[in-house]
């Protein structure tokens, strides 16, 4: 068993150690709002925070976060409050939505970070996240939207 | 159990509490509204549309698949608005896999095939007129309940008025004491408004699928959980269409938590209890492969060079005329002047950022299965999966879940079928996921092909011949957007196309062949102009014979792109213009150049574009903005190549897909005002990015681009050349 917590809750699953982090926390877990689009860490559609950290989840076993802290998309807020998710409904960001959980915790992780990046340290940050629909523009957009509004 | 649940899976309302429910006739008339009654008295083809609750809180159901276009809002949005809808209380429901009822007309039959861009255009006037068949029942209703004429009431939102005596109706208090009449009043296209008065279409409106998508809850078919579920992957040949002889079977069962092993038509799917059990049989899974596969050998970038060349000037290659217009042979004849161009593309793959998925489970009885999967030919999908059971499509339960991207992909159904085969066999509801590898190496591409565009001009320097062959495997693939017709009334064409087969998949890519073909078209009019000594649109406006539909859109751009201004150093501009589902658009790309590397960058991009009337701006703009963002990806850096009838590329490390730092900083999106009805924009912005850029590189270089994509190693090439 293998335990650590996750979105305030502890949690213990019994999967094989090497388990990549993605499949515990999809299948074990049942939280599906992490996806799985490449499996090896060059898509960016499965990240997560691991003790504040963005993390692509494929790329971290799961025995890698006992004791750790991991938040997915479904304990970023509650209610879906994060400026972040308020800002990207404002500027309609997700077409097809699977990246965008892998979005915005990767943005999280920069306003965390850097209350106010410019254009260039969000580009820097985010360009590890493919989105597929090229909402590129409307994400950057909705950064410095909640950017502002933090 | 996390079964999806919510307000958009299942129809709910048929026989549920208070209110009317409109069910639809089916015919040849589009969709009409019958009573509950009539509905109940049809055997066939009769389901559910709309219900108005005495709580007045109206359920519409969606029929238009949802990958990411919008759709899923935008149909239901022209309903309401006939139906006079309080958009605030209305709740969608997703359709049931019921073409017959819920599809849309196409050629005298039903379909909820939602390709080609085709959501809002092909439902647009029958939902419209579904929603006002149900206003006029609403008012009638009232006139009856007030004992007054119905032409004296007018409605609001949600509301029957009558405005001499001042008294109001909510839809919800007339679903209170009105039945649904036996016979509903007929409405024709006078019943529908004018689009001044339009309160929901052309207005903004959220999209209902964001809020899923901002907190994880959007449910995917690669989401759902059943109890009693088990994981299967499926894994192909390398080499296309070969089939599976032998495998270490043994061997893999004895792995931890393999559950079984099932062969199929051309592959072994390897069934575990959880799916990192089922990766790690994948990886030790060794499969002897049939050697019977057209693919075996090919080697297609040496077939896109001299076998294509081969096919392209010898008369003895399968040739078939895709259009001819006029007397080409005379117009070249007689020319005063003759261009050609010669271009080249590579295979394309959807990259869809799910991977393709199905969930699977049968009854006790084995005669019936279930399925949860995202696609966009529901009815289709449904009878391909009854077939390969031997089932009747009754037998087939299906549940649409969101796409994670489709692009085309998903219109085949093929993992699907995967799915029910394997749950059938190992007697377990099982959720198959093909990893991305698997999606990549058994991917249905867009096809590789050679163009030869020629043009002949008269003594004037008119444009007035026109030639166009494509060489390549496919078929119709070869050549959607291969007719200029619409935007250059050029009098004499000759379109035709010569075949080749490698056995490698192919599939409708988003646009189709207009990203290919567009790029040689509007390539060689860019050459002309320049040999011609001619500014680009200037030459298209004297020398193309240009549509008015055509003019307008590329006034449109020149103004929004500021097109005669001059630009900051190290920058230049390209012009284009596409057709695609209707829609016409005329597009300019700003670009530079790191010609040590041999990165092109595009900064800005403007569109203008004829759709119609716009449903919904934002949504629309979004779609554009996809399309463009989904070209410029593929034109600066996907290609798939084939080497030994195996694809070369396995993941998003050597098939590139653009990225935020590629992606330009500024896109701007005009759509005309028109009141024609809506044409299609979900690929209108795609294909012409191509020769947008190739021609701003010409612009900024002096040289032309050949070959796309235009990846840096390429674009270094020809800068040396």
């Amino acid at each position: 068993m293998i335990k650590f917590t996750v979105n305030a809750k502890h949690v213990s699953v019994s999967a094989d150690p090497d388990t990549p982090l993605l499949w515990a926390l999809r299948e074990h877990l049942r939280l599906t709002g992490t996806k799985y689009g490449c499996g090896a860490g060059l898509c960016g559609a499965c990240i997560v925070h691991v003790n504040g950290k963005a993390v692509k989840s494929c790329q971290i076993a799961v025995s890698g976060v006992e004791g750790a802290e991991v938040t997915t998309i479904e304990g970023l807020s509650p209610n879906a409050s994060h400026p972040l998710q308020k800002a990207w409904i404002t500027e309609q960001v997700p077409q097809c939505g699977y990246c965008q959980s892998g979005q915005i915790m990767q943005a999280a992780e920069l306003l965390a970070m850097n209350p106010k990046p410019s254009r260039q340290e969000i580009v820097t940050h985010m360009n590890g996240v493919i989105c597929r629909c090229g909402t590129y523009t409307r994400v950057i957009s909705a950064i410095q939207r909640a950017a502002e509004e933090v | 159990m996390t079964e999806p649940t919510g307000k958009l899976s299942r129809r709910s309302f048929i026989g549920a509490a208070a209110g009317l429910t409109f069910a639809v006739g089916f015919g040849n008339r589009g969709t009409w509204f019958v009573s509950d009654s009539h509905a109940k008295s049809v055997e066939a083809g009769i389901g559910a549309w709309v219900r108005i609750g005495t709580d007045d809180e109206i359920t519409i159901i969606t029929p238009a698949a949802e990958m990411g276009q919008g759709s899923m809002t935008g149909v239901p949005i022209a309903l309401a608005e006939e139906l006079d809808a309080d958009w605030s209380k209305v709740t969608l429901e997703m359709a049931p896999a019921e073409p017959e009822t819920y599809g849309y007309l196409n050629r005298g039959r039903r379909s909820m095939r939602i390709t080609g861009s085709r959501a809002i255009r092909s439902y647009f006037e029958q939902v419209r007129l579904a929603g006002a068949q149900v206003r006029k029942t609403l008012v009638q209703a009232a006139a009856q309940h007030w004992g007054v004429d119905s032409a004296t009431l007018v409605t609001e939102p949600n509301t029957v008025v009558d405005p001499s005596r001042k008294r109001r109706l909510s839809y919800g208090e007339i679903a209170s004491f009105a039945t649904v009449p036996a016979v509903l009043p007929s409405v024709g296209k006078d019943d529908l408004k004018q689009k001044k008065d339009f309160r929901l279409i052309g207005h903004p409106v959220a999209r209902r699928d964001v809020p899923e998508k901002v907190d994880g809850s959007a449910m995917f078919a690669i989401d759902v959980h059943l109890p009693d579920m088990v994981y299967a992957s499926t894994v192909h040949a390398p080499v296309q269409l070969s089939k599976p002889l032998r495998w270490n079977d043994a061997d893999v069962r004895k792995l931890a938590g393999v559950v079984d092993i099932v062969p199929l038509e051309q592959g072994v799917a390897v069934v575990a209890d959880t799916f990192e059990h089922v990766l790690a049989a994948r990886d030790a899974l060794s499969v002897i492969w049939s050697e019977d596969a057209l693919a075996r050998g090919y080697d297609s970038e040496a077939a896109l060079g001299d076998e294509y060349d081969g096919v392209l000037n010898s008369g003895a290659a399968a040739s078939a005329p895709v259009m001819s217009e006029g007397d080409s042979e005379k117009a070249f004849r007689t020319a005063a002047k003759i261009y050609r161009g010669e271009f080249r593309s590579d295979y394309g793959y959807h990259a869809q950022m799910e991977p393709l998925n199905a969930v699977a489970r049968f009854n006790a009885a084995s005669d019936r299965v279930e399925i949860w999967e995202g696609t966009q030919a529901p009815g289709d999908s449904r009878r391909l999966v009854a077939q390969a059971l031997g089932f009747e499509p009754h037998q087939v339960i299906h549940h649409q879940m969101y796409m994670g991207g489709a692009f085309g992909r998903r219109s085949v159904t093929d993992y699907t079928v995967e799915a029910a085969l394997i749950a059938r066999q190992i007697r377990r509801p099982v959720k198959m996921i093909w990893t991305r590898e698997e999606d990549l190496a058994f991917g249905m591409f867009r096809p590789q092909a050679l163009q030869c565009v020629e043009a002949a001009l008269d003594d004037a320097g008119k444009v007035t011949g026109w030639r166009h062959c494509v060489v390549g495997d496919g078929d119709r693939l070869l050549y959607s957007g291969i007719n200029i017709e619409e935007y250059y009334a050029i009098p004499h064409r000759l379109i035709e196309r010569r075949g080749t087969s490698h056995g490698i998949r192919l599939k409708h890519w988003r646009a189709v062949a207009h990203p290919f073909n567009i790029f040689a078209i509007e390539g060689l009019i860019d050459e002309m102009a320049a040999k011609e000594g001619l500014d680009p649109l200037e030459f298209r406006r004297t020398r193309m014979a240009l549509t008015p539909k055509a003019e307008a859109v590329f006034a449109a751009v020149e103004k929004l792109s500021d097109w005669h201004a001059t630009r900051s150093e190290g920058r230049a501009l390209g012009l284009s213009v596409t057709e695609r589902s209707g829609s016409l658009g005329a597009g300019v790309v700003e670009i530079s150049l790191d010609a040590d590397s041999g990165r092109i960058r595009v900064h800005r991009v403007w569109a203008a574009i004829d759709g119609g009337i716009v449903v919904q701006p934002d949504m629309a703009r979004a779609n554009v903005e996809s399309g463009i963002v989904y070209g410029l990806s593929s034109v600066l850096k996907e290609r798939a190549t084939i080497k030994n009838g195996a694809v070369v590329q396995s993941n998003f490390h050597d098939y590139r897909l653009l990225r935020m730092s590629e992606a330009p900083e500024e896109i701007h999106v005009e759509f005309l005002d028109r009141d024609t009805p809506p044409t299609g924009l979900g690929e209108i912005g795609n294909p012409f990015i191509a020769s947008a850029v190739a021609n701003a590189f010409y612009a900024l270089t002096g040289k032309r681009l050949y070959h796309m994509p235009f990846t840096p190693e390429r674009v270094k090439q020809v800068l040396a050349a």
